[in-house]
């Protein structure tokens, strides 16, 4: 067995094709259920995962049957699954799918906790069992032993580990009383079966922990929550365990939480590797998660076990266990290198771990512990200003949208970068104006003390102010470890601002940047700006090198270009004189700019990869299929700032550099990078011509941003838009929406995706609007439009290339009416109510917007309808949108990856897309939204983006796509009972028919008295119900005895509205009862109930929906052609 | 003659008459491939040869500095941060650092442990030990994974050249020195402490007692208090202790330890192995593994750079079995140089070299690797179990 040992290095052989370790008996197809919308505590993680898993089991000969609702993703590609449905992740729906399909097993442990619970359901109602399908990856036992609270405890107590003193309750009282036996606050909450820890808290005190409990029940999955003893203060850890079928267990990542215990590790910046433990420490902990993995009985695959560590003596106790892939096995994965998600898929066909290849080394096995000589840091990224009336406070239940993730040499470096990369207007930590309210002692104690998302900045300012490294310690319970690391970069930040930039050496420079500090901190410090900086650096050399992550520190020669940057002496990154691109991702994921993006990114590598292009990409998410270093053929994992890009530009010296996939970050990069490459005049690395930004230029952008530009090409073009103007001042404001005539709609210019947009009614409204929502002046002007009542929008996205041919991507026609953000209304593909006249118009309007502007690439414009058919351009972005990837996959092209090809220099008729495709089928889109996540916040839809996720139905029918849609997106719509109605003055109008509608679909119908007036006038049967001000029994009452199913609900915005109406829409959302806030919406769920009645679900998969092979053969012809 | 300077730990530093946050670079490692890297130092200073390995264990330094294996080498720490959870009394491998010095790439400025009682730099001044921070580690492990291990200079001392310090690197010798009889203890003693409690991890007590006879190579303590947590009673030996003596004293086994530098440097101590084994089980690791080899007329050789880290797999052929295992060697035993009836039990995954064997007619195990850990993980603790049972079957 060991014959030529002495190089030091043998090649090993591992087995090409499966072996009979890679071989379950009997099993030919699997099930990989994703873990659909983005919610939450749910994000592309599980896109990484499972697409990692579809493809590793496909490789491995495996038929794969995928079920996810979500469109956005890269595993929903119709070529990554031999069949793929798109639609309803409901119990009999998916068993369904298994009698259709009759797979041999099915792989729960990809798509979160979505993906568990489902497979827990079709377990216990015996449908496994009843059509012979095999649960690979996680048994059921060990599934229940390590979700059930109850099971879990028990588990720990007979391995002698130690669990927080806690008990399971499922009605209130048993949680009091379960709170009376532990006998002190603060208590921890936590349902049971919920992901991201929905509806679980810390109580203060009993009136909370009552709140919370309630809350709690009714968000666990098996109405049972966890009541147990805070550890406020204890360190947290993490370890991320693989177990094989013989029973080999690795430890692949520890990760250390800067937040101590209290916060949700979703929520928690996270460092890799642990730096606080000693090796016995360390290893009592690995020992731990190797008992705790047998123990709960996952046979095979990934778990990741989370500690509690007691700072003052080192005593242990174990918080949890997920017996899957997780948020955590991404990043762990991102952070060494070792693909958790793809091993695991291939152990739970039966391989062991040292029968596979370590994926970067290629020569040793995986049966091994990555070892890494860099430190890791992750920052969560919050949107909580989206949800007025929500604490930005963080608990142990997840409330981030988004994560960056930065690599470093040191722990300072990667911290600075992390912060960097967040996007949230920090070029690092420090070195920045300290925020008004940290001035205050005692609001910056409670900052320190209640942990937040500005915690760290508020670190920043109190060492600014003198505090100690103690005081903050005794405060806030960071590890001192961190607060030291911390307080050293202000000290270097106070020598810097003691020194002119003229006077930094070049060792100064080293010693500062290998602490992270970024051009634009030193520029700062130093009185400068970014660009004397960077020449003063680089006229010292003191420029980046980049090391590899190679799972390995270095042992062993590593196969994968997988990259990022640090001051160091040497440089692994090798650039080649390849044709290539580089392809900028988008950050973090953050509401309206997510998945979708990361969707076009990697769409692009992967056709110009096929295209002969060597692709690199840039990133800084470590949630994301584009972050995965197989996805493209170099990864440098950085932060998206001028200052990074251009240095990987300098070294890479790309032939193209795409900016229009990545949403938002990139496109603000294009035009300094711009600049960069007209001041340099850089030859590409392959010698074939300057580096270039390829597709519309940054300059075409600007001008469809810019609204002065933009209007005198509308102008041009005879291409209208609803009237408004450019308010610099609350009297401009008036006078224009005086003139336009009230609604407006207004917004902030300087901000984008629907930011503090808000339409308003009358004077009132918009002074109040001016003086509260957003400041005003010369710097920072208002736009002021005319609101379309009623109006139908129109979303729609175009392909165009550099010879001037355009050719509609899709026409989609929002449910919602004008004016509720695009990303948060549903729609259908193709448009259901417009007439030929109208698309003739939006269609004709598209193509010559888009040969005006340029465009080389994608085009988005949203357009608005008039009920007397007027036609509207509302906006147009010449970028990959949101609706990208779905519309791909309504049509079957790839929209993405022609856009990417023709910036290339392809042009559209060597595509083969010529044409507009309008599918036989209907195709709708609908938002899901996060108002569960946060307490307190109204659930209105408005122009402000609020969704996280987004979910797709396909039927031929389109109250039947609709339907679908509904259902994915979780509301159980209810086929008889009673719908409440409450419809405000705009709307009345439109009562009669919503009303009848749901008579002649059976329902009962109660409604507030002047909606019931309207109904009666009408001769529609109602019971009037009182509102919840005017007494009881009200509508309250009959939500909470379940005596209403459905509620329609239009907000009348005025003080009443937002205290009662308020309290009964967040009252629906507890008790999960379907609540409808638009008229069009509701027309739409009266079609959809009567469609679910007359009919059954239809389960397809997409490729059934189409002759996909054509598609695919025009784009491999384009390919080759390119 | 090395003196204790002040690093990092002092705060600000004064150079060049301007306050920075960091002290200027003070000292050289200059490798016997010519090249010469700059650094900080802390702990002592002064100018120190050795061979430059690296180690790629993400924790458990002090274990490290105190493993008397090292005696002769720098050690390169791949792990960046080095220095965070300090130094504490229960760490101690030995009651000395054998190490020429410790290269890392960022000294911590603080410590944080529970158990923390000093400061690494603290701790390395007083033992006199160098050390060197603020260095390109990452660019040297390549070159040590390209290369072999290098012989290298570290130097605070600014009066001599570059080249001086490459003519030392060039005319000092590893391969072939005795460094055992450095490291073993003067004189025999016994050793009865146990893993502590707070640490101990293995389920059950041992009801049967043995008394072992451990030579002293340059044994880590975690191994006395392994085998003691398994029910051994131990006397240790120096290594050039006569093997008549430990037969005399009857015990019901005998252990080989780990141990610093060339098994072929010690004829003497093969010459002791190949005494004993036979007439009583023995067990051996690392040193002790490759002095069996030796003994039973096997052959060992140089690595290019050896194993040194807490994550290699190890497979154990009669099981299938794979473990996660501590390593620290340069030098492998050649298995097809073993005689017939020796079996190869245990092969390093990364590279298939021979990580353990068995010999049953002469009731020996032995493993290349460190199954007490210290630092590492406790998957192969179980190789103490076989040699207990296979006292225990001696005894029958």
């Amino acid at each position: 067995a060991s014959a030529s040992a002495k190089d030091g290095v043998t090649v090993r052989r591992f087995p090409a094709a499966p072996t009979e370790g890679g071989r379950l008996a009997g099993v030919r197809k699997i099930m990989i259920l994703g873990a659909g919308p983005i919610v939450i505590g749910q994000a592309c993680e599980f896109d990484y995962s499972g697409t990692q898993a579809c493809k590793a089991l496909a490789e491995e000969g495996y038929e794969v049957v995928l079920v996810n609702s979500n469109p956005a993703t890269i595993m929903t590609d119709p070529d990554l699954a031999h069949r793929t449905y798109i639609g309803p992740m409901t119990p009999p729906l998916v068993e369904r799918i298994i009698a259709a399909e009759r797979p041999d097993a099915l792989l729960p442990t990809m798509g979160g906790q979505t993906a568990l619970n489902l497979a827990v359901s079709l377990a216990d109602s015996g449908a496994l069992d009843r059509l012979g399908v095999r649960l690979i990856g996680a048994s059921l036992p060990a599934i229940r032993a390590a979700e059930d609270r109850q099971l879990f405890k028990q588990a720990m107590d007979r391995i002698g580990l130690k669990t927080p003193p806690s008990g399971i309750g499922t009605t209130l009282e048993e949680c009091i009383s379960i709170a009376e036996d532990i006998g002190e606050f603060p208590l921890i909450v936590r349902p049971a079966f919920t992901l991201g820890g929905t509806g679980g808290g810390i109580a203060y005190n009993r009136a909370e922990f009552e709140d919370i409990c309630r809350a709690g029940l009714a968000a666990s999955h098996t109405q049972q929550v966890l009541v147990e003893k805070s550890l406020l203060g204890w360190k947290e850890y993490e370890l991320e365990v693989m177990r094989d079928m013989a029973d080999n267990v690795v430890i692949i990542c520890s990760i250390e939480n800067i937040d101590p215990m209290g916060v949700h590790t979703g929520d928690s910046i996270t460092v890799a590797p642990a730096q606080t433990l000693t090796d016995k420490e360390y290893q009592r902990l690995r020992d731990y998660s190797v008992a705790i993995i047998r123990e709960i009985g996952v046979e095979c695959g990934g778990s990741n076990v989370q500690f509690a560590v007691n700072p003052a003596d080192g005593e242990v106790m174990v918080i949890e266990m997920n017996p899957r892939v997780s948020r955590s096995s991404a990043l762990a994965s991102k952070a060494t290198g070792f693909p958790i998600a793809k091993m695991a898929a291939k152990l739970s066909v039966g391989y062991t771990l040292d029968q596979i290849p370590n994926d970067i080394t290629k020569k040793t096995p995986a049966s091994f512990e990555p070892s890494i000589d860099y430190v890791v840091t992750k920052i969560p990224r919050f949107a909580f200003e989206k949800f007025p009336g929500s604490e930005p406070v963080l608990t142990t239940q997840m409330k981030s949208v988004g994560e960056a993730m930065a690599l470093g040499r040191t722990f300072q470096e990667s911290f600075q970068k992390a912060v960097r990369s967040l996007e949230t207007g920090f070029a690092g930590w420090g070195c920045a104006p300290i925020k008004e309210l940290d001035w205050d002692w005692e609001k910056l104690k409670y900052s320190l003390r209640v942990p937040n998302p500005d915690r760290i900045h508020a670190i920043y300012a109190a060492f600014k102010k003198g505090m100690r490294i103690q005081d903050i310690h005794e405060i806030s319970f960071i590890d001192k470890w961190f607060l030291t690391e911390l307080k050293e970069l202000v000290d270097v930040e106070q020598f810097l601002i003691s020194r002119g930039l003229d006077q930094l050496s070049k060792d100064d420079f080293y010693q500062v940047k290998r602490r992270g500090f970024s051009d634009t901190q030193i520029a700062f410090a130093t009185s400068s700006s970014e660009t004397d900086v960077r020449l003063r650096r680089l006229a010292l050399e003191v420029a980046p090198t980049y090391k590899r992550v190679d799972t390995c520190a270095a042992e062993f020669e590593a196969n994968t270009p997988y990259m990022y940057s640090s001051y160091e002496y040497e440089c692994e990154s090798v650039p080649t004189n390849k044709k290539k691109v580089l392809i900028l991702g988008g950050g973090p994921n953050r509401i309206g700019q997510g998945i979708e993006f990361d969707y076009c990114c990697c769409h692009a590598s992967f056709a110009l990869r096929e295209a002969g292009y060597e692709t690199i990409m840039m990133n800084s998410n470590p949630e994301t299929v584009s972050t995965d270093y197989d996805t493209s053929d170099r990864l440098y994992f950085e932060p998206l700032t001028v200052e990074d890009v251009t240095n990987v530009i300098d070294l890479e010296r790309p032939d193209g550099i795409i900016v229009q996939f990545g949403g938002q970050t990139p496109l603000k990069l294009a035009l300094p990078i711009q600049q960069y490459l007209e001041d340099k005049k850089l030859v590409s690395a392959s010698g074939t011509g300057l580096v270039k930004i390829w597709g519309t230029s940054p300059d075409s952008i600007d001008a469809a941003e810019d609204r002065k530009r933009f209007n005198a090409i509308l102008e041009e073009l005879g291409i209208e838009q609803p009237k408004g103007g450019i308010a610099r001042s609350e009297s401009d404001a008036l006078s224009i929406a005086s003139e336009v005539g009230y609604p407006v709609v207004v917004r902030p210019s300087y901000v984008l995706g629907g930011r503090a947009m808000e339409i308003v009614y009358n004077d009132e409204k918009l002074i109040k609007y001016l003086a509260t929502a957003v400041q005003v002046d010369p710097e920072r002007p208002v736009l002021v439009d005319k609101y379309l009542i009623d109006a139908i929008e129109i979303d729609v996205d175009a392909l165009a290339d550099s010879v001037g041919n355009v050719v509609i991507g899709g026409i989609m026609e929002h449910i919602e009416q004008a004016g509720i953000h695009s990303g948060d209304s549903a729609c259908s593909l193709p448009t259901r109510t417009v007439s030929a006249k109208c698309l003739d118009i939006i269609r004709s309007w598209t193509t010559k917007l888009a040969k005006r502007l340029n465009v080389c690439g994608l085009m988005n414009c949203q357009y608005a309808i008039t009920t007397s058919g007027e036609v509207f351009l509302l906006e147009a972005n010449p970028r990959a949108s949101r609706t990208v990837p779905f519309v791909s996959k309504a049509i079957g092209h790839p929209l993405a990856k022609y856009a990417s090809l023709v910036m290339s220099g392809v042009t559209l008729p060597e595509l083969g897309y010529t044409q507009e495709v309008v599918p036989k089928h209907v195709s709708v889109k609908e938002a899901v939204l996060p108002f569960e996540k946060f307490q307190g916040c109204d659930i209105l839809l408005g122009p402000e983006m609020r969704s996280t996720g987004e979910v797709m139905g396909i039927d031929y029918e389109f109250s039947g796509a609709f339907a679908k849609a509904q259902i994915a997106a979780g509301q159980k719509l209810p086929l008889n009972g009673t719908v409440f109605l409450s419809l405000n003055d705009l709307t009345k109008r439109h009562l009669a028919e919503i009303g009848r509608g749901f008579r002649e679909l059976g329902f009962n119908i109660i409604a507030t008295s002047g909606t019931a007036k309207v109904l009666q006038l009408e001769g529609i049967p109602v019971e009037p119900v009182l509102k919840i001000h005017e007494g009881r029994p009200n509508a309250r009452d009959m939500l909470k005895n379940g005596q209403i199913q459905v509620m329609v609900i239009t907000s009348s915005g005025d003080a009443l509205d937002s205290k009662d109406g308020l309290q009964l829409r967040r009252l629906a959302l507890a008790y999960k009862v379907p609540i409808i806030t638009t008229v069009d919406g509701a027309r739409a769920t009266i079609d959809a109930i009567k469609s679910l009645k007359n009919k059954s679900i239809e389960t397809l998969a997409l490729q059934d929906y189409f002759q996909t092979t054509d598609a695919s053969q025009n784009l491999q012809a384009a390919q080759s052609a390119s | 003659a090395a003196k204790a300077v002040s690093g990092v730990q002092s705060g600000t530093v004064v150079d060049d008459g301007v306050q920075r946050p960091w002290k200027l670079s003070d000292a050289r490692l200059v490798l016997e491939d010519g090249s010469v890297w700059k650094a900080k130092s802390f702990g002592a200073s002064g100018t120190q040869v050795g061979e430059v390995v690296f180690n790629t264990s993400l924790t458990g330094y002090q274990e490290i500095l105190t493993d008397p294996s090292y005696a002769g080498q720098f050690v390169l720490m791949t792990n960046p941060h080095i220095g965070n959870t300090g130094v504490n009394p229960d760490d101690e491998e030995s009651n000395r650092c054998f190490l020429a010095g410790l290269i890392i790439r960022n000294l911590s400025i603080c410590t944080s442990n529970w158990r923390c009682t000093e400061t690494l730099e603290e701790y390395l001044m007083k033992r006199n030990i160098m050390g060197i921070y603020d260095v390109d580690t990452r660019a040297i492990t390549r070159r040590l994974r390209e290369d072999g291990s290098l012989i290298g200079v570290l130097s605070t001392d600014q009066s001599r050249t570059d080249d001086e310090l490459l003519e030392m690197a060039k005319n000092w010798k590893i391969v072939g020195v005795d460094l055992i009889s450095g490291v073993t203890c003067d004189a025999p003693y016994e050793w009865s402490d146990k893993t502590d409690s707070e640490w101990e991890f293995k389920k059950g007590q041992s009801t049967e007692s043995f008394h072992v006879v451990a030579y002293d190579f340059g044994i880590k303590h975690n191994i006395l208090r392994r085998l003691t947590s398994y029910g051994c009673k131990i006397t240790v030996v120096p290594a050039n202790w006569p093997a008549s003596e430990v037969l005399n004293l009857k015990p019901d086994g005998v252990f080989f330890s780990n141990g610093p530098g060339d098994p072929a440097a010690v004829p003497y101590a093969v010459k002791t192995v190949q005494e004993i084994i036979g007439k009583v089980p023995v067990f051996g690791i690392c040193m002790g593994h490759q002095l069996i080899g030796q003994a039973l007329g096997g052959k060992t050789f140089k690595m290019k750079f050896g194993h040194h880290g807490g994550n290699h797999p190890v497979c154990d052929l009669r099981s299938g079995r794979v473990d996660i295992s501590a390593q620290n060697h340069n030098y492998a035993v050649d298995p097809e140089s073993l005689p017939e009836g020796v079996k190869v039990t245990h092969i390093n995954l990364n590279d298939n070299s021979c990580a353990g064997l068995q010999y049953p007619k002469m009731k020996l195990l032995s493993l290349q690797y460190h199954p007490e850990s210290s630092p590492g993980p406790h998957d192969s603790d179980l190789a103490f179990g076989e040699f207990i049972e296979m006292m225990k079957n001696n005894r029958l």
